[in-house]
């Protein structure tokens, strides 16, 4: 706390700490409950489960239609990792180190995608994509699920960027290297851990998001999360506590190697 | 580009403006295709959406008309900003005091406080709401225990109503508020506290005299933010709320969905549309919204 030291503990402290540790409690805990139930041996859903057993994931990974659809988002969140990162780098570079007019608005404009209810943006390429007869395609969903990542590709690495020093770059010009080695020996390897981060948040992004899919994709090609919502409009079927663990897993796993690429990065 | 690295005596030479045209041309070639992308595959189907609710066969505003005249799509109408007023008000109260602690521990325990909010934010929002499905359900976690402990003779309606959505959505928007509350409260020099403290404020003073009013930037923002996503939520209303529970976004899949009337459809898209991004101007002047990431990253 501010000025902690030789203050009393008041009535405030503990009220705050208690409001506070209420919503770490309310935020974590419905994660760690599915995380837990996930491996439950019961029929239902209950907590604590009744045993343990890898029962409904076996049912996850044993059928073939939640097993085709790990791979359709997979490949629709790499289709889009690599759009988002490519678009998302050049756009960062020009922002944070162009000088031109309207970069504010320009700025607003590659934001608002985050902003635009999915739902709106997910109506418009389906209405844009019905025309060109091209709902159902792995292609289509990749580029409106680009559209929602780009503005997370540019901010971080707008933010590494920044905190970048160009003079850097300059030194590495002055000392005689061309542009091309300047950008390959020093500017790409001291943003690449900014941009990976970028990368592996623009897969997130795609792996996670229902809405795109929910309207792009065919009967034929499914993504997991427009899978759970079918399933979920029927039933609250324990398997999805396994389908949905899944998921968690890939959050923590981007969020780990993000983690350690930019401690590497700093070090 | 190649041309330029050929050529590095050249720069010198040249007028500063045209240097400085190069250089701008240079960066817009960089931005170009993002720019594109997003005009081809975002821009213009909004424009879609617009053109549609006005295009019937020949340019009508009989859409809108049919919009502002039924009592059922005002009621949507007013149901989704009272929610979305609630769902800001609850994530305010509860942000606040979380954003508090965050901001203010020592980093080591703020980094660990960090991550526990940032999970769920980066957590599918199918999977945050199934989960609170699971809790909330008739015989769901939640009801399980309060029977039990006694605290209610029956399972408590807390799924398929208007409770059930406001809980999901608080659930969903949370991180939001407590993201952008922090980032605006860290920036908040810990030596104003201290100058009020030894100039004889007590604690409570100190809070409600210096450290609130500063804070007040974050609340506008995270509030701001939370109202703006909340109108045009739909997962979690669609999934947790009853049958009149209906929002916006709710009423245009159904009319792309299952009436397929697309004009009418646009129509209430161009309402959502406006509205969200007028919201968003504001906001935009008041926050940066990339303030968010600084947690996360």
């Amino acid at each position: 706390m501010i000025g902690a030291e030789g203050q009393r503990v008041g009535p405030g402290t503990i009220a705050l700490v208690a409001v506070a540790t209420a919503g770490l409690v309310f935020l974590l805990a419905p994660v760690l409950i599915i995380l837990i139930v996930s491996f439950s041996s019961g029929n239902y859903l209950s907590f604590p489960p009744p045993g343990l057993s890898l029962r409904w994931y076996q049912r996850f990974f044993g059928t073939p239609a939640w097993r085709q659809s790990i791979v359709v988002s997979v490949q629709v969140a790499s289709l889009t990792m690599v759009f988002a990162t490519v678009l998302g780098l050049g756009a960062a570079l020009a922002l944070v180190r162009g000088r031109f007019r309207g970069k504010a608005a320009v700025y607003g404009v590659v934001l608002s995608p985050m902003i635009v209810p999915t739902i709106i943006t997910a109506i418009g390429l389906y209405f844009f994509f019905v025309k060109l007869k091209a709902t159902g395609s792995i292609l289509a969903m990749a580029i409106g699920h680009t559209v929602l990542a780009l503005p997370v590709v540019v901010i971080i690495i707008t933010a590494t960027l920044q905190g970048f020093d160009l003079r850097l770059e300059l030194a590495a010009l002055s000392l005689g290297a061309s542009r091309l080695g300047a950008l390959r020996r020093v500017t790409v390897p001291l943003i690449a851990p900014g941009v990976l981060s970028a990368a592996l948040f623009a897969f997130l992004t795609s792996f996670d998001e229902l809405l795109i899919p929910l309207f792009l994709s065919g009967v034929e090609v499914q993504t997991l999360t427009v899978r759970i919502w079918n399933s979920l409009v029927l039933e609250v079927d324990p398997t999805i506590a396994a389908v949905s663990s899944f998921l968690i897993a890939v959050t923590c796993a981007v969020l780990g190697v993000s983690a350690l690429v930019r401690r590497r990065g700093d070090a | 580009m190649t041309a330029d690295a050929a050529t590095p005596l050249a720069v010198g030479a040249e007028p500063a403006g045209a240097a400085e045209r190069r250089d701008a041309r240079r960066h817009l070639v960089l931005l170009l295709p993002a720019l594109l992308t997003l005009g081809a595959f975002f821009v213009y189907p909004l424009l879609g959406i617009l053109v549609r609710s006005v295009d019937k066969n020949g340019y009508t505003l009989e859409s809108y008309r049919q919009v502002f005249r039924t009592g059922v799509y005002l009621t949507v109408i007013g149901l989704t900003f009272r929610t979305a007023t609630i769902v800001t008000l609850i994530c305010l109260l509860v942000g606040y005091p979380l954003a508090y602690v965050l901001a203010t521990v020592r980093p080591r325990l703020a980094r660990w406080l960090t991550i526990i909010v940032v999970l769920p934010f980066l957590t599918s929002i199918i999977v945050r709401t199934y989960a609170w499905m699971v809790l909330l359900g008739r015989n769901g976690v939640v009801n399980q225990y309060l029977v039990a402990a006694g605290l209610t003779p029956a399972p408590l309606p807390l799924l398929y109503n208007q409770a059930g959505v406001v809980i999901g959505m608080t659930y969903v928007l949370l991180p939001f508020m407590v993201l952008t509350l922090a980032s605006v409260m860290q920036g908040i020099d810990p030596a104003f506290l201290r100058a009020a403290h030894s100039l004889g404020a007590s604690r409570l003073q100190a809070f409600r005299r210096v450290f609130l009013p500063l804070s007040i930037p974050g609340v506008a923002g995270g509030a701001l933010l939370v109202f703006i996503l909340s109108l045009g939520f739909y997962i979690t209303p669609a999934l947790m709320g009853g049958p009149s529970d209906v929002m916006i976004a709710m009423l245009i899949e159904r009319e792309v969905e299952f009436t397929l009337n697309w004009s009418f459809a646009s129509a209430l898209g161009s309402i959502l549309l406006v509205l969200t991004l007028a919201a968003f101007v504001v906001y935009y002047r008041l926050m940066r919204l990339e303030r968010l990431f600084e947690g996360a990253g």
